[in-house]
């Protein structure tokens, strides 16, 4: 059946009815009331920096830088999920556990250079090994789970392995809490030559927030080039848009896809590698919350748009960083920062109920557009 | 006053026009063909009227009220029931369920009934349940006694899409839009199908709007055919009239090589 | 019909294929270390089964190698090929695969003894690991130990096959049997309690069956299992017969004697297990809620948690003394009607935003909303309210004649749990046969054409999350009463997805099969805050759900005990070519007479 006007899919995006059901009203009172709330809580915050009140310029600084390295991990991370979802049209759950398991075998990596001196010696090349461990990891586990429980779902209804990857991600996280136990473990202290702050353009800058920015902007790079001028890259993109053709061309579809999910595992390395400079603890429930970010933030790019991930990313991260104190505490909120997921949350419920297609546009697969 | 009528209606797809102004009318107890070649925007045509897309410009007039742009339940509701080009049935439901959903607009008990079993509540079931194998017997033998029980999935082809026309059935509409009912079927088949759709009229009072490929079937049993082609009228009359018409004999098979010359 | 015998077909899959040991008995050695690695055999080994050779540690373990050895001599038979016979070469691979396995688990045991610095990363690598994984017999021992142990244990799987089926059949039975006599010890314990002759006769006082009990279980088991079959109609197909009216009278009779059951047991069991039950209870009460949103309407709600909220923290607003904000102090009584209120509204709150959403983003949004509630309820802004991460205490029980039933007095407080369950069971197979069942199962089908044929999705919807929303909230309400307080750690989003695990592994669409599911899950293995009957599984229950939920999706995503409908619809090419061949290679289109 040629894909004519005529035999147009009679599903797609059902445009409803122009007169206003209650569904409609209330998602309009909750579009209003969340615009409510965010102005007032920006006036808010406005007024008393103004008064001279809340937190200084140097403090939203701060945020703002925290909030950017912050992003740029959750953009790293979100690659994996989109990349994922623009193949194979699911949400794989258990990328947060792929990130996890990166930052939880890097550790080992980092206490042992520790331990025998290497990480303050000679700190780029410990960092260097710390990174390469957690990526080799973090790819390793992400094929293992693509080759032992997706594999064989290929084509099933969506939810189907939706649910896999759920039960992937607690496997994972009680793997890891058996090996390793259920403590959080710290990495050693930044090795000195990345403590402390750098002044850019006159602004205090914390230098393991520029080493997780740089870092991310280079993967970027590598991973922009990766993907448009490489064959394995055009081969994934295909792959991609629509896997029956790209295999009649002569792409080995199987071994595509399980690059893109060495790819995305690689990212998640990286992004497991930024969380230890940025926070330190690691424990096996490290991956749960952040991946739930990260799916919020390549949802909020655009699922299935690379670039839109990592811009999805960093907006997450900012508004995370500095959603509470600005909205929340201009709204006289006591004790926002453990507020910052439930931030975080409601970013996620706002942008999957009113803009799905995310603000740079998905790009899915010709099945998933069916 | 026409049971149905289209004003100028339009709807694009992206950059695609797949209606560019189309007027239709039917009166009530017509059998009307809606033919032309793929891609003239027929299928669309539906899916406008029954709701399924809002359309971007006219009017859809079904007894007097503009229906445009309502929800597809409403206009189920409304009066309109259609089936679809590729039958789309609930596979996993049986036949008998296939068609008791067909009665879901035109029931009302809710879930009060069921969980205390209201008196009123069994009643209602009964009559969907009689209903059912009442529309169901319209089909002679080939949908009743151990078929009720089946699986949809299980059926043949031509039996699924009497299914799906016995569903329509069940929603009580005044109007039904028929999509392609014939495709894929062979001769047999095709005539006992025909004689269905003049009985859905003589029979059962319905109106019918039908899109069609077989020539034969819309020779037989229509009393009007229209012709659209990149989504417009371009002729409209009795079969006899519209299978002799140039411009319609251009659409389907093309223009002849001298004049292109010219 | 010919045979052919294509060589390809008979060698790759039999015999000493190289390949074939190598890699099964690697993957069952890592499976092996993997076990030990994460503390599982330590922990089961607590457990024994048969004292004092068998614990369920080296049963564990050791069921690697066997499953090994019996999938070295599987043979699948295909159509018109040559099914290969199985030859003692089968057992020598199998052997040699199972030796290679309990290889990899003895060198893992040196390396552990070697490199003592491992314990700082990997604190399970203890030299008690050590220990019990050689068999306390020492790193050198223990190597040619394991490696033979598993080699034997292989040709045990393999030599499986030969077994005539019936034999294999009450075999398999009876191995199981004793494994599940000595697992419900506790249960099996307080049930003769007025006939202690029983317990004392199966254990030992260390716990778990003597080796006498253990064979004489085996052999009745094994009897019964070889000599009944074929004159008792198995249960699972009772209830999945196709004949409607047949199918409704043995489900009846299963739910009166289910019920009869249900009103005696507890009288037997002691608090412990009554305390067990209870958490069943709850959650079978919340798995039917589920199922109804998800095994009936089609919609994954990972939120589901927060209905439960909902439920427990408005009952202890209401009840609770304590309650910070307003404190009516009404009784259990009382509350209950405005906790189904509540639910419902939440129910109405949580579904509109997601009517339109597509399947899995309508998963996240609810997952999303859980963890908002959670977080709302915990923080210091909202504890005027509702305690904060102090929570709500002194939630008093379900008033009874002037005396309260709450947890401590869980012999009567289980039988309200499980009257509304009850309830719950009756709401759920009433809604299914309606009209609004069958408007969900269409809605479940295929959604487009539901709202085509004039099914209104959007009430629908609403519908099922509403019901779901109460039938958490019954669940809520009664946790509330039982504990006495609330503190938001219970509810996580672990506990939405454990319900998730108990509808799909136990059958999603179908009541008895939740039921099945929450009574061996939560029963045997535990909730996620609760203990099982089996408390060594504590640290790796939720590892196992895992697990089983991946199983369960690569294998029979319909659950252990399917409703035939679901059944149906993931294994429709199987159905229809079953259909197929029944009608002797005419599909059953042979319509009476006068078509």
């Amino acid at each position: 059946m040629t894909a004519t006007v005529d035999t147009a899919p009679e599903i797609a995006e059902v445009k409803r009815s122009f007169r206003p059901t209650w569904v409609d009203l209330f998602l309009w009172a909750i579009r209003i009331g969340a615009i409510i709330i965010i102005a007032a809580g920006l006036i808010g915050s406005i007024s008393k920096f103004i008064a001279g009140e809340g937190p200084s310029a140097r403090q939203w600084g701060d945020l703002i830088v925290a909030g950017l390295s912050q992003g740029a991990m959750y953009g790293l991370l979100a690659l994996g999920y989109s990349m994922v979802y623009g193949v194979l049209g699911f949400i794989n759950f258990a990328h947060g556990e792929v990130f996890m398991s990166g930052a939880m075998v890097g550790f080992i990596s980092a206490n042992w250079l520790f331990s025998n001196g290497m990480w303050n010696a000679n700190p780029f090349l410990a960092l260097f090994i710390v990174l390469v461990v957690a990526m080799f990891t973090s790819t390793l586990v992400a094929v293992l789970v693509e080759r032992i429980a997706y594999r064989r779902l290929r084509g099933s209804p969506r939810l189907i392995p939706l649910i896999t990857s759920i039960g992937v991600s607690f496997f994972l996280q009680y793997t890891f809490a058996g090996l390793f136990g259920v403590g959080v473990r710290s990495y050693p202290q930044a090795p000195s030559v990345f403590s402390g702050a750098v002044s850019l353009f006159g602004f205090p800058v914390r230098k393991t927030s520029l080493l997780v920015i740089s870092v991310a902007v280079l993967s970027m790079i590598g991973l922009w080039y990766f993907v448009t001028r490489t064959k394995t890259g055009r081969a994934m993109r295909a792959v991609a848009e629509d896997k029956e053709i790209a295999g009649l061309m002569g792409i080995d579809v199987d071994k595509t896809i399980v690059t893109v999910f060495a790819v995305g595992g690689a990212m998640a390395g990286v992004a497991g590698l930024m969380w230890a400079l940025l926070f330190r603890g690691v424990s096996f429930f490290t991956g749960f919350i952040p991946g739930i970010k990260a799916f919020t933030a390549a949802v909020l790019g655009g699922i299935g748009n690379l670039v839109g991930a990592m811009g999805g990313g960093v907006l997450l991260g900012l508004f995370e960083g500095v959603g509470p104190l600005l909205i929340l505490d201009g709204l006289g909120i006591p004790g926002v920062s453990q507020l910052k997921d439930v931030v975080a949350f409601a970013a996620l419920v706002l942008v999957l109920v009113f803009r799905p297609s995310g603000l740079f546009g998905e790009q899915l697969g010709s099945e998933e557009r069916a | 006053m026409a049971l149905l009528e289209t004003k100028g209606l339009k709807k694009s797809f992206g950059g695609l026009q797949a209606i560019g102004g189309v007027d239709f009318t039917i009166d009530e107890g017509e059998i009307v063909s809606v033919i032309g070649p793929n891609g003239a925007g027929k299928t669309s045509f539906f899916n406008v009227i029954s709701g399924l897309f809002p359309p971007d410009e006219g009017r859809i007039i079904f007894e007097g009220v503009d229906i445009a742009g309502h929800a597809p339940s409403q206009i189920t509701k409304a009066g309109i029931a259609r089936t679809f080009q590729n039958v789309r049935l609930f596979p996993n439901l049986t036949v008998l369920e296939n068609v008791k959903v067909g009665q879901h607009c035109r029931t009302h008990r809710g879930m009060f009934g069921a969980i205390f079993q209201t008196p009123a509540f069994r009643k209602e079931e009964r009559e969907i349940e009689e209903k059912a194998k009442e529309i169901l017997s319209f089909f002679g033998s080939r949908l009743v006694g151990y078929r009720f029980d089946q699986p949809a999935f299980v059926l043949s082809y031509a039996n699924r899409r009497r299914l799906e026309i016995a569903r329509a059935m069940a929603t009580e509409p005044t109007l039904l839009l028929l999509d392609e009912p014939t495709a894929g079927m062979n001769p047999r088949e095709t005539v006992e199908l025909t004689e269905l759709i003049g009985k859905l009229r003589s029979e059962k009072g319905f109106t019918v709007v039908m899109i069609e490929h077989d020539m034969r079937v819309v020779g037989e049993v229509s009393d009007r055919v229209v012709v659209l082609d990149h989504g417009v009228k371009i002729a409209e009359g009795s079969y006899q009239h519209v299978s002799t018409n140039e411009h319609v004999i251009e659409a389907y098979l093309g223009r002849p090589a001298e004049e292109k010359q010219a | 019909m010919t045979t052919v015998t294509t060589p390809l077909a008979t060698t790759a899959t039999t015999g000493l294929n190289l390949r074939r040991i190598l890699k099964l008995g690697l993957l069952g050695g890592l499976g092996m270390v993997f076990i030990t690695a994460i503390g599982m055999l330590a922990a089961f080994n607590r457990r024994l089964l048969i004292t004092p050779i068998l614990s369920l540690g080296y049963l564990v373990l050791f069921s690697l190698p066997f499953l090994i050895g019996h999938l070295m001599a599987r043979r699948v038979e295909k159509e018109g090929v040559a099914t290969a016979p199985r030859t003692s070469a089968d057992v020598v691979a199998a052997a040699v695969a199972g030796g290679l396995a309990g290889f990899v688990a003895g060198l893992f045991a040196i390396l552990v003894n070697a490199a003592p610095g491992l314990r700082g990363t990997l604190p399970n690598l203890s030299p008690a690991l050590v220990e019990v994984l050689t068999l306390g017999m020492g790193v050198g021992i223990g190597l040619v130990l394991l490696t033979v142990l598993g080699a034997a244990v292989a040709a045990l799987g393999a030599g499986f096959h030969w077994l005539p089926p019936r034999i294999a059949r009450a075999v398999s039975v009876a191995a199981q049997s004793v494994v599940a006599v000595a697992v419900f010890e506790a249960v099996i314990d307080d049930l003769f309690d007025w006939f202690k002759t029983i317990p004392n006769f199966l254990y030992a006082s260390r716990g778990g069956l003597t080796i006498l009990s253990a064979i004489v279980v085996f052999l009745v088991a094994g009897g019964l299992a070889y000599f009944l079959p074929g004159r008792i109609p198995s249960l699972r197909s009772a209830l999945m017969v196709e004949d409607e009216s047949k199918r409704r009278r043995n489900s009846l009779i299963a739910a009166v004697v289910v019920t009869l059951i249900v009103l005696v047991i507890p009288q037997f069991l002691g608090g412990v297990l009554n305390e067990l039950l209870t958490n069943v209870g709850l959650f079978l009460l919340m798995g039917l809620g589920l199922n109804i949103v998800v095994g009936h309407a089609g919609l994954l709600d990972l939120g589901y948690v927060a209905f439960f909220a909902v439920g427990a923290y408005t009952t202890a607003v209401l009840t609770s003394p304590l309650s910070p904000f307003f404190a009516p102090e009404m009784s259990w009584w009382q509350a209950f009607p405005l906790v189904l209120i509540a639910a419902a509204i939440a129910g109405i709150l949580v579904g509109t935003p997601v009517i339109r959403m597509r399947g899995d983003y309508l998963a996240i949004v609810t997952l999303g909303f859980g963890e908002i509630v959670r977080l709302l309820l915990l923080s210091d802004w909202l504890s005027p309210y509702f305690g904060g991460s102090q929570g709500i205490r002194r939630i008093p029980g379900i008033g009874v004649g002037g005396s309260e039933i709450g947890g401590t007095s869980i012999n009567l407080f289980v039988y309200f749990t499980l009257a509304l369950v009850a309830v719950a069971a009756y709401i759920s197979w009433r809604l299914e046969d309606s009209r609004v069942g069958r408007a969900w199962a269409a809605l479940r089908e295929d959604e487009d054409v539901a709202e085509a044929v004039g099914v209104d999705t959007v009430k629908a919807k609403l519908q099922a999350f509403v019901t779901g929303a109460i039938l958490a909230s019954f669940a809520g309400a009664l946790f509330s009463a039982k504990v006495g307080s609330v503190f938001t750690n219970s509810f996580e989003i672990l506990v939405s997805i454990v319900i998730l695990v108990v509808v799909i592994v136990g059958g999603m669409g179908n009541i008895a099969g939740v039921a099945v599911g929450a009574l061996v899950l939560i029963g045997v293995l535990g909730g996620p805050n609760q203990p099982g009957l089996l408390q060594e599984f504590g640290e790796f229950k939720l590892l196992i759900y895992g697990a089983l939920l991946v199983y369960m999706m690569l294998q029979r995503p319909e659950g252990l005990l399917p409703s035939a409908r679901r059944a149906q619809e993931l294994h429709q090419e199987e159905f229809l070519q079953d259909a197929w061949l029944d009608k002797g290679g005419q599909l059953a289109e042979t319509a009476p007479k006068g078509a």
